[in-house]
């Protein structure tokens, strides 16, 4: 089997006597869509900034496409083709929705140690930027200031501006929090669509996006990776049940976890 | 509509400046050409401040440094026999740079209320260090020798060639800082002031981009220094007081922030309001204060928001 497009070994993150994360290891395939599932304070976000490089870990090692990144810091890791949506919306909220999306092109069009021509009317950032937005189902609403747009819309928004970066890894932070069930199943959808060109390492609490999305699945708990697996084998395992899942029964864990 | 009136509004601030030697002769009052040559040199000192504080998010809270590192590079040469232009500009542009690149290397690392501290603190050994050169006046500071020479190509004796030297410098660095803000890099520390977490994390390296913009601003402060000596003809620690940082803090907010021409019109407004409040009574700054939060209260993005209410840049 091919080695696979990130590595984590072993990573564990204390916070004072918190332990957050705890020896994690996990593997993500270039292509698929990994889902990591915990109840509360299990460390998935955690577990996301470590992988991003916002968080140092105190123990471990991360390998992408063949390189040690462990010590590399966000920017980085970003350049090599690691994106990140953050859990709450993170975008550019005085900026209209396409200069939100241009200037994550622009990171990655080479040095921006350019001091003279108008970045607004440079058409090698603005033609795909236009093209990611539309990508989103965004493209008519560029010209809006990115405050101005809807909860879900920025969720959108911020989805663009990381696959904007041409990104081979996805770390999204619960794509759908704060969303109504209609907004969510646009964004599932919109997920779905990118199994196959970008690996997605997702961290949600709705499990109907997770089971209609996952191609395996990461339990943690306290910190603690307890199950790695296809939706099938997780949904079998005794482990998880007990742990995570509770008393509910087996062909109600998709419905009945999700709060 | 709004854009052609702020054009039109431009224009004749121009046009009024580039009037104003020939209204002082005609009236006979060469003291209008010493406030407004003044005025635009403290224009430019808030103007580069408003690089790294309105459009990079950067409260600089020690940029008079830079101007007394521009004012102290050429007096300290000037003293020392060294009277030409073309080597004491350059390297009282460089020598700010460079402070700049040290200050901003060490201040850039802290963000927040630590960040105004320490561009203080900085701001505040410089001055010490000012005073503490009894060869160059110490804490009276000295009389500058000669102004810098330009071999007959410029001569800063003549008040009207000064002046008109320094408004040029003036529109033409407005227009850079208007093209730098709206390039590539201009938008790097545009959105590291929005938002620096995103910023990185698309994978722009936000430090290095806000330090050449600190250097950058450090540099156009320093071009003030110099100006300023040449000016004043006079070299002097209070140049680097914190007062000094303050006023030119509170020139940019009162132009408003964000805008390229605010800091330039903040500074007419409070060194005009100054000049005419204090010739009424010693305690003008009483009535100074109340004014400026008044500006700031009734328009958050300072005159230039007056002009412009809706301003897309």
């Amino acid at each position: 089997m091919a080695e696979p497009l990130l590595e984590a070994a072993g990573l564990s993150k204390r916070f004072g006597g918190v332990v957050a994360t705890d020896r994690v290891s996990l593997a993500v395939q270039a292509g698929e869509i990994h889902a990591v599932i915990g109840p509360n304070g299990a460390g998935k976000t955690t577990l996301v900034a470590q992988l991003a490089g916002e968080l140092a870990s105190d123990a471990g090692r991360i390998r992408f496409a063949g390189e040690d990144v462990t010590t590399l810091p966000v920017h980085a890791r970003a350049a090599r083709g690691i994106a990140r949506s953050f859990q709450i919306t993170s975008i550019f909220r005085d900026l209209t929705a396409l200069d939100n999306v241009a200037l994550a092109i622009q990171a990655r069009a080479g040095s921006s140690f350019r001091f003279w021509r108008d970045a607004r009317r440079d058409q090698t950032l603005r033609d795909p930027a236009l093209g990611v937005l539309s990508e989103v189902g965004l493209a008519e609403r560029g010209h809006v200031r990115a405050a101005n747009l809807a909860h879900g819309e920025q969720r959108q928004l911020e989805l663009a501006m990381a696959l904007a970066t041409r990104p081979r890894l996805l770390l999204l932070d619960e794509p759908t929090a704060g969303m109504g069930p209609e907004e969510s199943a646009r964004m599932v959808a919109l997920l779905r669509g990118l199994r196959g060109f970008h690996a997605l390492l997702l961290v949600e609490h709705d499990m109907d996006a997770v089971f209609a999305l996952a191609d395996r699945i990461t339990v943690l708990v306290y910190g603690r990776v307890i199950a790695t697996g296809t939706p099938d084998e997780i949904v079998a395992n005794p482990e998880v049940r007990q742990a995570y899942l509770g008393e509910s029964e087996t062909d109600g864990v998709a419905a009945n976890a999700g709060g | 509509m709004e854009a052609r009136f702020r054009a039109l509004a431009l224009l004749g601030a121009v046009a009024f400046l580039a009037a104003v030697p020939l209204g002082a002769r005609l009236l006979d009052t060469p003291f209008y050409l010493t406030l407004f040559g003044r005025i635009m040199i403290w224009a430019l000192a808030a103007l580069s401040l408003n690089l790294i504080l309105g459009f990079g998010g950067m409260v600089s809270f020690g940029h008079a440094a830079y101007l007394g590192v521009g004012v102290y590079t050429v007096g300290i040469l000037s003293y020392h026999g060294v009277h030409s232009g073309f080597v004491q500009w350059p390297a009282a542009i460089l020598t700010s740079a460079l402070v700049a690149l040290v200050i901003g290397a060490i201040s850039l690392r802290t963000s927040g209320v630590y960040f105004i501290m320490i561009t203080l603190a900085f701001a505040q050994m410089l001055y010490f260090l000012g005073v503490s050169l009894k060869t160059y006046g110490g804490d009276d500071g000295m009389t500058l020798p000669v102004q810098s020479q330009f071999g007959g190509l410029l001569d800063l004796g003549d008040a009207t060639t000064f002046y008109y030297l320094v408004l040029g410098l003036l529109l033409a660095l407005h227009y850079v800082i208007h093209r730098l803000v709206h390039s590539r890099f201009g938008l790097v520390i545009r959105g590291a002031r929005s938002n620096e977490r995103r910023m990185r994390a698309v994978g722009f390296p936000t430090f290095r981009y806000r330090l050449v913009a600190f250097v950058v601003a450090g540099s156009i402060c320093g071009l003030a220094g110099v100006l300023l000596v040449n000016f004043v003809k006079y070299v002097s620690p209070a140049f680097m007081h914190w007062t000094r940082s303050g006023e030119i803090l509170v020139m940019v907010i009162l132009g408003g922030m964000g805008s390229v021409v605010g800091p330039a019109l903040g500074a007419f407004a409070f060194l005009l309001l100054e000049e005419v409040l204090s010739s009424y009574t010693e305690h003008w700054a009483l009535i100074l204060g109340p004014v400026i939060v008044l500006l700031v209260l009734w328009g958050k993005r300072g005159l230039a928001g007056l002009l412009a209410p809706r301003d897309g840049t």
